[in-house]
């Protein structure tokens, strides 16, 4: 087994002329918790469209566990136990939550092909437990998402991502759009994969959350990543300074 | 769940007891209210739209009347059946009608018997090898033509990515093209006896050993037989819920590694075979078929599906509510014909109530969502 769960060597990305990622060497190590920040366009939507597979890298190589792999879809990158909770919520209105929670890996109590008959009682038992174990508080199971608030809907992505997530959970923005209160639910949910030891790469523009949840922090500018910072070894400003370009103008290797 | 009140995000409660009304209960109240209406408009004129009011019958209902009701939907509403499983996948099907045409005359011309009343069959359209099959050859064949045209929607659809309405479209016009060429516009009649008694005998009583009879209504029980097993598999299995995903959030059923294109083609194979299982049972009822059967018939079942509270916009609407759809149709042109009200007034009434039930709809969602 390797040291880290996910490695990158020179990962780029180029849309036409642009270097939207430019030799982006990242490192996350079993359990850890880390942070993805820089400004706009600076490329960690890209950085993250790679690992999962959502886009093909143009060059670079990507290990996780310790062995080389090419995704070709989220797909494959969840057959090996990556979860992605995107900034566009992947989640169908007009279902309920345990529909929503086992999208496209339903349980199956009798199999007759695409007419399987589904597991509802299962699906809905694990779906509490999945809701308690992410201490998500959902009201109405049986409810569909449409009628939801942005909160509610966003916890269940996140639960669903933490209930399947063995190896590794990638969050872009998951709380951009939320309240106060519907924020520090996520920010609880986090911790409680800290916890388990899942590990987590999180993007995020807001910092007081970043120096609440992670232990490391790394910066993109420009795509490339200009820093990797321990949290106990930096501050506020100096991120700021890394990401505003103050500091920082070479490569960082992590 | 034990406790009844859960607190949700930001201190929201919830009292499980109170669940929401089925979304279907709405076309049920409007089904009985025009019901009431007719009942009403007949009695002022000395007549029931539902009850016997016939001395010399001993009956509390007007049986010939409630048979009718069923019976004129049971082939529009077989279609209807598929139409809400594509619209609920986010599709539309314009091409049942035409299909019916093609499957019409393909499944006939097998079905035909060699002799008419001591004749040669004058409208034989094949050699003798083609004559006097057992029913189920018709019935096949007749299945294969739809699943087939269901198919090539399907496969355009999902495959060349082109919008459903163009897709079948197509499959409308070209449908049409090959019912008509099929037998140069010559109709295709005379049916053996075996393929006639698929719509005009009494499946019930050979199904319940004699315990049940409805002679003639063989459309109507497969239309019920269908609806309940199709609104079965919408609900329970994995086949149902990946239609209402699909439409519901056709990038997030891929996201999730649901086979979308696969699962299209299915939907609308599905959706052609139900009109081949229509037409069998419209031919056989009629002891012939046209090139022209079936027009309009793909916009009858859309509208049923639209009445029962099938989204056009996909992923929300379930069978009962099509049936209930097709039923409340049924009601309005029976109930035209019992007050004596033109055939004219019935086109248009009919299309003023598939208006005012997507208004309703429309009405309905704003109203839900900005409560929530």
């Amino acid at each position: 087994m390797s040291e880290f769960v996910l490695e990158t060597r020179g990962l780029s990305k180029h849309y036409g002329g642009v270097h939207a990622l430019d030799d982006a060497n990242f490192a996350l190590r079993p359990g850890e918790h880390v942070a993805v920040v820089g400004d706009n366009g600076a490329g960690k939507s890209t950085f993250v469209r790679q690992i999962t597979g959502v886009e093909q890298r143009t060059a670079g190589q990507i290990f996780f566990h310790g062995s080389e792999v090419h995704f070709s879809g989220p797909i494959a990158a969840r057959d090996h136990g990556i979860e992605t909770v995107f900034q566009n919520l992947a989640l169908a209105d007009d279902l309920d939550v345990p529909s929503n929670l086992f999208l496209g890996r339903e349980l199956i109590k009798l199999r007759l092909g695409p007419f399987s008959i589904l597991d509802r009682k299962s699906m809905r038992q694990q779906t509490e437990q999945a809701l308690v174990k992410t201490a998500v508080k959902i009201p109405n199971l049986t409810s569909t998402i449409r009628n939801m608030s942005g909160g509610q809907r966003q916890c269940v992505a996140i639960a669903r991502a933490a209930h399947f997530a063995s190896k590794l959970i990638i969050m872009d923005e998951p709380t951009a759009a939320l309240g106060v209160q519907e924020t520090a639910q996520v920010e609880n949910i986090i911790r409680g994969l800290k916890e388990q030891g899942v590990p987590l790469i999180l993007i995020s523009h807001n910092l007081r959350q970043v120096f609440d949840l992670v232990d490391r922090i790394v910066v993109f500018r420009r795509g490339r990543i200009v820093a990797s910072l321990n949290r106990e070894e930096t501050d506020g400003n100096d991120i700021v300074s890394y990401i505003t370009g103050v500091k920082g103008n070479e490569d960082a290797y992590v | 769940m034990a406790d009844k009140q859960n607190h949700g995000i930001g201190g929201l409660k919830y009292d499980q007891s109170k669940t929401p009304w089925p979304p279907e209960t709405g076309v049920f109240v409007a089904l009985v209210l025009i019901t009431v209406v007719f009942e009403v408009l007949n009695r002022m004129h000395g007549t029931s739209f539902l009850f016997n009011t016939r001395a010399a019958v001993d009956a509390i209902f007007n049986k010939p009347r409630l048979d009718i009701i069923i019976l004129q939907v049971s082939i529009t509403g077989i279609i209807a059946l598929g139409a809400t499983q594509v619209m609920v996948a986010g599709g539309i099907d314009l091409s049942a009608g035409s299909v019916v045409g093609a499957t019409a005359m393909v499944a006939m011309s097998f079905a035909q018997t060699a002799m008419v009343n001591g004749h040669a069959n004058p409208k034989a359209l094949f050699g003798p090898w083609a004559m006097d099959l057992p029913a189920v050859d018709p019935i096949l064949v007749g299945l294969a033509c739809g699943m087939l045209a269901g198919m090539i929607n399907g496969v355009l659809i999902a495959y060349t990515r082109i919008p459903p309405f163009i897709a079948t479209l197509g499959m409308m016009l070209s449908a049409r093209g090959a019912a008509d060429w099929w037998s140069n516009g010559d109709p295709v009649s005379f049916p053996t006896q075996g393929y006639a008694n698929l719509a005009n005998g009494d499946v019930l009583k050979y199904l319940t050993f004699g315990l049940l009879s409805w002679p003639g209504e063989n459309p109507a029980v497969l239309f019920i037989v269908l609806a309940i097993l199709l609104s079965l598999v919408m609900k329970y299995t994995v086949y149902g819920k990946r239609c209402y995903a699909i439409g519901s959030n056709e990038a997030a059923a891929r996201m999730s590694g649901i086979n979308v294109d696969r699962h299209k083609v299915l939907v609308y194979t599905i959706a052609g075979m139900l009109t081949a299982a229509a037409t069998i049972m419209l031919t056989s009822k009629n002891l012939s078929a046209q090139a022209g059967m079936g027009m309009m018939y793909e916009l009858d079942a859309i509208a049923m599906a639209v009445i029962g509270g099938v989204s056009l916009n996909g992923g929300r609407g379930t069978i009962l509510g099509t049936v209930l759809g097709a039923l409340i149709f049924s009601v309005i042109i029976s109930g035209f014909t019992s007050i004596r009200l033109d055939a004219y007034y019935q086109e248009m009434v009919k299309g003023a109530i598939i208006v005012g039930a997507v208004v309703l709809d429309q009405w309905r969602q704003r109203r839900n969502a900005s409560r929530t």
